[in-house]
């Protein structure tokens, strides 16, 4: 196995984990919180980096469009809470699951019509648009380690939110006992509103972010949401940290699973079927390190304390 | 009144409760009549479609409606049974005798798997990882570049079942696709009444309370799970049979959602709902379509209204029993 | 004879204990009622005989067998049934239906998946009967969420007695109930007696003191004593644990 190879295939784990992190910390907050599931999180996401991708073209600035496109990204996540979510609190999942999916198919198309279907162009700013060398000659695109820096500093901040605020407290006692919130006379539907943003933001932030590395198109959120979805099943429901060990988990195993499986596989199997099997497998092995996880602990790795769903 | 009709609902409702279900089928019998007086064939095609559908929508139903799972990955089932025939076909095996019976087993033994790790949570979580699953089999599709990969691939043709009949004929593939939605329709009501079915009802409802009378209320739910992601691969057969082609889209997530719409809005935990529902929201599609290209516009709110205002689906607007 | 044996359980919720050290035998065809304020852990304790919480040490042996890490279900079909605290009924389901689903368990497998249940007529005959037992019988065909609470607490019973129980966990089956319909609690479980092993959770003082063959005291997830109702009334420790509030009771 070539050393730089590995090396740089695990930054780009790093970085896959990063922003899987960002997708998945603002779902878990709103299922610990609220006990909603709100599939139409990746749209959030996908939203975020169109708004970046224009606010960017507009001001000809990433950095005053990125400015512009969080507030924004969070203006629809809270316009999204008021209009439609708010009212499916206390439902059963299943309602949950059909309103987010009608939003789904509603976003999805608007943001076809506004901007059309073909993917819009994104390029990375000029001032990451560079390699840097690192270690042992290898070198890597600065604005990949921009992501992971960026996501790094926003994941020991919203950490120290939850860990060190009043808002953080509440936070963690809904998601270890909804009804607690209750005895405390919090009110109930302020606090809903600001984690609902503050998951909005995280998801805008993750899809401005992504914007100029992947390519910006509507579908681009449904494969980020349900990676989200692993995460969390593997870290468990509820808990940042375990947003956090699941997002690096799933990054890495999926990426290195990818580069490194079907040479794997070429050991064992004819280079024929190898073509197959090994892309096949190396996408079925985040799933399958969700069922190991299922099978060991089904409340996943780290779920918040107290927590029995 | 003798103690073994005690529960027996009298006679009057039953009836009323049948004229639905007979209305539907009526209505999907005459089709192709109708469809020939007017000289359209396409009715015939899209009325297989639909009805394809909704034995994929009865089948979500067994495990939504009757045991209170949410399987937001139902369509890859559905996937399962026509790669099945895809992959056959392939290979050159048409037989029905065999493609049939190993597109249904290949997606028992999916759900079978699936089932047993989904079912070991509840909750979001069983929503969650059942979508997961579904896509792993979505990614699977795609990789598999032999077949198509994203592309998918069209079928030599369609299943051949020893010169008996000819699936190639539309309007007896329709019939034979009608036979199997009447048969599923006939055969789940027998299964909801029977004592399994009871013991579904039961777990849907309080879980807690059926084991604690001495079920093993996990073997029961996954029984359900199997057979109806065997039943869902019956659909997938036919799917792969009527457009004599299979691609990845088929699995998609967006797939399990509709089954999902098309089960709430027909009418959640009764029979024919998710028949009417297929018929509904199919030719919905058909129709907003032909309005504007873009009717997600107004598909997707019109989902949020419905559910939010009218629970209990459109069966319940004509008074119809469960 | 013994018929539940519970030795040295303990179970803690983090910092907290709520069951601590505790021992108990209930002999066969008692009535053994089990007391103590709130926090005591009565629930806890329930929960860990009827296996739906796992303890952190101890054993429960039912009927001779060890059935300390057996699931709910294995359980009852040994013989040890349980009622809820908290009414906990199929709602949307006739009580008859109700009571045959725990007479369709106890027949074997459900994996029969053609004939309509509701027509089986043997099962549907000793449901019937159960129900006349509780006295719910003209009730047979109302849903559960039709009929008074005190009548759900009566279907409870039904429902436990209908899964063929050598024993029954009731959990407070007077909770919330008026005092008439305590009365008529009081008479059914009274008919029971000999036939049916009871271990009785009881908040009302007065039924359990006209229940009861022995009676254990609960406090902090301890089993600060156990005798008959006269040796606990008399039990200094017992009024120590009570005193103030609950006072009253014990001496009425």
């Amino acid at each position: 196995m070539d050393p730089i190879l590995l090396a740089v295939q695990t930054l780009n784990g790093l970085q896959l984990g990063v922003l899987l992190f960002l997708v998945a910390a603002g779902l878990t907050l709103v299922f610990g919180i609220m006990d909603f599931i709100n599939l139409a999180h990746g749209v959030q996401y996908m939203i975020g980096a169109y708004f970046a991708a224009t606010f960017t073209a507009v001001t000809g600035s990433f950095l005053l469009g990125a400015a512009l496109a969080l507030p924004a990204a969070v203006l629809v996540g809270v316009a999204l809470e008021r209009v439609v979510f708010r009212h499916f609190y206390g439902r059963d999942h299943l309602d949950q699951v059909l309103a987010t999916f009608g939003v789904i198919f509603f976003l999805t198309e608007l943001v076809r019509v506004i901007w059309g279907p073909t993917p819009l162009s994104f390029p990375v700013p000029a001032w990451a648009s560079h390699s840097v060398t690192l270690f042992g000659g290898a070198t890597y695109p600065a604005y990949r380690l921009f992501i992971i820096g960026g996501g790094l500093a926003v994941a020991a901040g919203l950490y120290a939110l939850v860990a060190r605020t009043r808002f953080g407290m509440l936070v963690r006692a809904g998601a270890s006992n909804p009804r607690m919130l209750q005895a405390l006379g919090t009110d109930i539907k302020r606090l809903f509103l600001l984690v609902f943003a503050l998951g909005a933001m995280l998801a805008g932030f993750a899809g401005l972010m992504a914007g100029p590395i992947l390519s910006v198109e509507p579908s681009m959120g449904d494969n980020l949401l349900i990676l989200a979805f692993v995460v969390i099943v593997i870290g468990g429901l509820g808990s940042i940290q375990g947003a956090f060990l699941g997002a690096l988990l799933v990054g890495l195993v999926d990426t290195l699973g990818r580069s490194f499986l079907t040479d794997a596989v070429k050991l064992v199997l004819p280079a024929s079927a190898a073509v197959d099997v090994g892309p096949a497998l190396s996408s079925m092995l985040i799933y399958v390190l969700m069922a190991a996880v299922l099978i060991v602990s089904p409340t996943g790795l780290l779920p918040a304390k107290g927590a029995t769903r | 009144m003798s103690a073994d009709t005690l529960s027996a609902p009298p006679r009057a409702v039953r009836f009323r409760g049948a004229l639905l279900p007979l209305a539907l089928f009526a209505l999907l019998a005459v089709v192709p009549f109708v469809a020939g007086a007017l000289g359209q064939p396409f009715y015939v095609s899209l009325f297989t479609r639909i009805m394809i559908f909704a034995v994929a929508a009865l089948a979500l139903d067994l495990v939504l409606g009757y045991g209170g799972m949410v399987s937001l990955g139902h369509a890859a089932y559905m996937g399962v049974g026509a790669y099945a025939i895809g992959i056959l076909s392939f290979h050159g095996v048409d037989s029905g005798w065999l493609q049939w019976p190993l597109g249904i087993g290949a997606a028992a033994l999916a759900a079978l798997v699936i089932g047993a790790l989904s079912l070991r949570t509840r909750g979001v979580y069983f929503i969650m990882i059942t979508l997961a699953f579904a896509q792993m089999l979505y990614y699977t599709a795609n990789a598999l570049s032999t077949y198509g990969g994203d592309d998918g691939m069209t079928l030599w043709g369609r299943s051949s079942f020893s010169g008996l009949v000819k699936l190639s004929d539309a309007r007896t593939f329709y019939w034979i696709v009608f036979a199997v939605l009447a048969l599923s329709y006939l055969g789940l009501r027998r299964v909801v009444a029977s004592k399994f079915g009871r013991v579904l009802r039961g777990c849907k409802e309080n879980e807690r309370r059926m084991a604690a009378i001495g079920y093993n209320t996990a073997l029961y739910k996954l029984a359900a799970f199997v057979l109806s992601g065997a039943l869902a691969g019956l659909s997938g057969v036919l799917l792969a049979n009527h457009t004599e082609f299979v691609s990845p889209a088929y699995m998609s997530w967006v797939r399990s959602g509709d089954l999902i719409v098309m089960v709430v809005i027909g009418g959640l935990g009764t029979l024919h709902g998710p028949i009417a529902g297929a018929v509904l929201v199919l030719v919905l599609e058909e129709v907003l379509s032909k309005l504007t290209q873009h009717w997600w516009l107004i598909f997707g709110p019109l989902i949020v209204l419905t559910v939010w205002r009218a629970k209990g689906g459109v069966v319940r607007l004509f008074g119809g029993r469960a | 004879m013994t018929l539940l044996l519970v030795e040295r359980l303990a179970k803690s919720f983090g910092a907290v204990a709520a069951t601590r050290d505790l021992s108990l035998d209930v002999a066969e065809g008692s009535i053994h009622a089990v007391i103590g304020p709130n926090g005591a852990g009565k629930t806890t304790l329930v929960a860990q005989l009827a296996g739906e919480l796992r303890p952190d040490a101890g054993h429960v042996l039912f009927d001779g067998r060890d059935v300390t890490r057996l699931p709910v279900h294995r359980r009852v079909r040994l013989g040890l049934a349980r009622s809820f605290q908290i009414s906990n009924t199929l709602l949307s389901f006739s009580l008859l239906e109700n009571v045959a689903l725990a007479v369709q368990a106890r027949h074997g497998h459900s994996f029969r998946f053609w004939a309509d249940a509701s027509r089986d007529g043997r099962i549907n005959a000793e449901a019937l009967a159960v129900l006349q037992t509780v006295g719910l019988a003209d009730r047979r065909d109302r849903l559960a969420s039709e009929v008074s609470h005190g009548e759900r607490r009566l279907l409870e019973i039904a429902i436990a007695l209908a899964t063929g129980p050598k024993m029954l966990l009731l959990d407070e089956p007077m909770a919330g109930v008026g005092p008439e319909e305590g009365q008529r609690m009081v008479e059914m479980l009274r008919t029971l007696r000999g036939r049916v092993t009871i271990l009785l959770i009881e908040h009302d003082m007065d039924a359990v003191f006209r229940l009861a063959d022995r009676i254990t005291v609960l406090v902090y997830g301890r089993a600060i004593a156990t005798g008959t109702p006269d040796e606990i009334r008399a039990d200094a420790a017992v009024r120590e644990a009570y005193l103030g509030e609950e006072d009253d009771e014990l001496v009425a």
